[in-house]
């Protein structure tokens, strides 16, 4: 889970130009890292194709912090291997 | 001097590609592929067809339903970025396949996937200008042909159609309220078929490399298509006084289903006011709209009086918007 971490910050501090010191799991992608809706699609597409799997509109709005977003994507990439 | 729309023609070849094919040539699947970009078919045109041949079905469609003959026009403009040659224009290759028998005015257009709105604001232009009386316009691609199979990011968006409308002069306000067309080439490397034309001409090295294929950014796309249709969404509508509750249609490129998602729902636009047909056909470039606008006018989904918004947004960077008040008056069909 710490390398999905990893991949998973190193992708967000990329798409929303966010300091490494800020990316906590319990960050807000919107309230607390700046995101707007188009961001989150846009990072949704870094991280579909970072992990090659696909995720549903209705998924997408279940992540709000990081730890969401690093949680679901270790329930998908598991399922997938 | 006005112009009103008095007819919608369109062509979609047979033949489809599902993305059950795709998952065969590819590794992908049904699911990758409809999630990213809610297409599951496109159709493909016939292999010894090209883009004149589709677009001149969808010009006898528009015809027919005007009730003019091909000798009454006097000028035929084609938007395509997927031209049957460099020279002649597909708009004479058209000319010279509806019979016409005189010399009148033909020539092409192009400005990517906002083509046949660029060519509406031309084409209207001339015709208020009274200087043609009555004029087909034609958006018609054979993308098929440009994308590489290989790629399975971008060959799985696109198709090919024709779609055409003919605009006539009239006395009075008009169908044509607005347009607004935008571009900014400091983007220009996002879309775009480097290979093949001048810069580039063809050669071994052009063909190794596929550089006479479609590129493209799709993650980088996404963003600023989304903000310039908004944005040329809003100030069409102020340009007429319209506010998206006077709006009986929303007629956008069908580019991809998030885009369309996102601009839908930055705007406030209703699933109940945007036609679309983006999962059957797919990304069918300057086709996409006046396909769309030829569909709903058959399905009797659009009624005289009713007000329309057409976006579109494309490789350039260019993007469009055009305010439609629809005159076509037909029985609807039982």
């Amino acid at each position: 889970m710490e390398a999905l971490t990893e991949r998973v910050n190193v992708i967000i501090g990329d798409q929303l130009g966010v300091e490494r010191a800020n990316l906590v799991p319990e960050a807000n992608l919107l309230d607390d890292l700046g995101a707007d809706s188009l961001d989150v699609v846009e990072l949704v597409m870094a991280l579909e194709e970072e992990f090659g799997v696909e995720v549903p509109d209705e998924d997408v709005e279940t992540m709000r912090t990081i730890n969401d977003i690093v949680q679901y994507l270790g329930s998908r990439v598991e399922a997938t291997q | 001097m006005n112009a009103a729309i008095r007819g919608t023609g369109s062509s979609l070849p047979e033949t489809k590609l599902t993305n059950a094919d795709f998952a065969r040539m590819l590794d992908t699947s049904d699911e990758w592929i409809f999630v990213r970009t809610g297409i599951r078919e496109r159709r493909v045109l016939e292999p010894e067809q090209a883009t004149s041949d589709s677009a001149t079905r969808a010009a006898q469609g528009a015809l027919e339903m005007a009730g003019v003959a091909p000798d009454e026009l006097d000028l035929i403009v084609v938007a395509t970025a997927t031209p049957d040659m460099l020279v002649p224009s597909t708009a004479n290759l058209v000319q010279r396949n509806l019979h016409i028998g005189r010399p009148i005015a033909s020539f092409d257009l192009n400005a990517a996937c906002s083509g046949f709105l660029y060519a509406l604001e031309t084409v209207h232009s001339l015709v208020a200008a009274g200087r043609y009386q009555r004029a087909l316009l034609i958006g018609a691609e054979t993308l098929t042909r440009f994308v590489d199979y290989q790629d399975r990011q971008v060959s799985i968006l696109f198709g090919d159609a024709a779609g055409a409308i003919l605009l006539e002069a009239e006395e009075g306000q008009g169908d044509v309220l607005a347009t607004i067309l935008k571009a900014d080439p400091g983007f220009s490397d996002l879309i775009s078929i480097p290979g093949g034309a001048a810069a580039r001409p063809p050669s071994p090295y052009t063909l190794t490399q596929r550089e006479h294929f479609l590129r493209m950014d799709g993650r980088q796309v996404f963003k600023l298509a989304v903000q310039s249709m908004e944005q040329v969404a809003r100030d069409t509508l102020e340009r007429v006084g319209w506010s998206i509750e006077d709006l009986d249609h929303v007629v956008l490129h069908q580019a991809n289903r998030r885009i369309l998602n996102a601009v839908c729902e930055r705007l406030g636009i209703p699933d109940s006011k945007r036609p679309t047909n983006l999962s059957r056909v797919g990304n069918t470039g300057a086709a996409s709209i006046p396909l769309l606008l030829d569909e709903c006018q058959r399905a009797a989904r659009f009624r005289p009086g009713d007000r329309i918004l057409a976006v579109a947004f494309g490789a350039g960077l260019t993007w469009a918007g055009a305010a439609l008040r629809w005159s076509i008056d037909l029985p609807v069909p039982a």
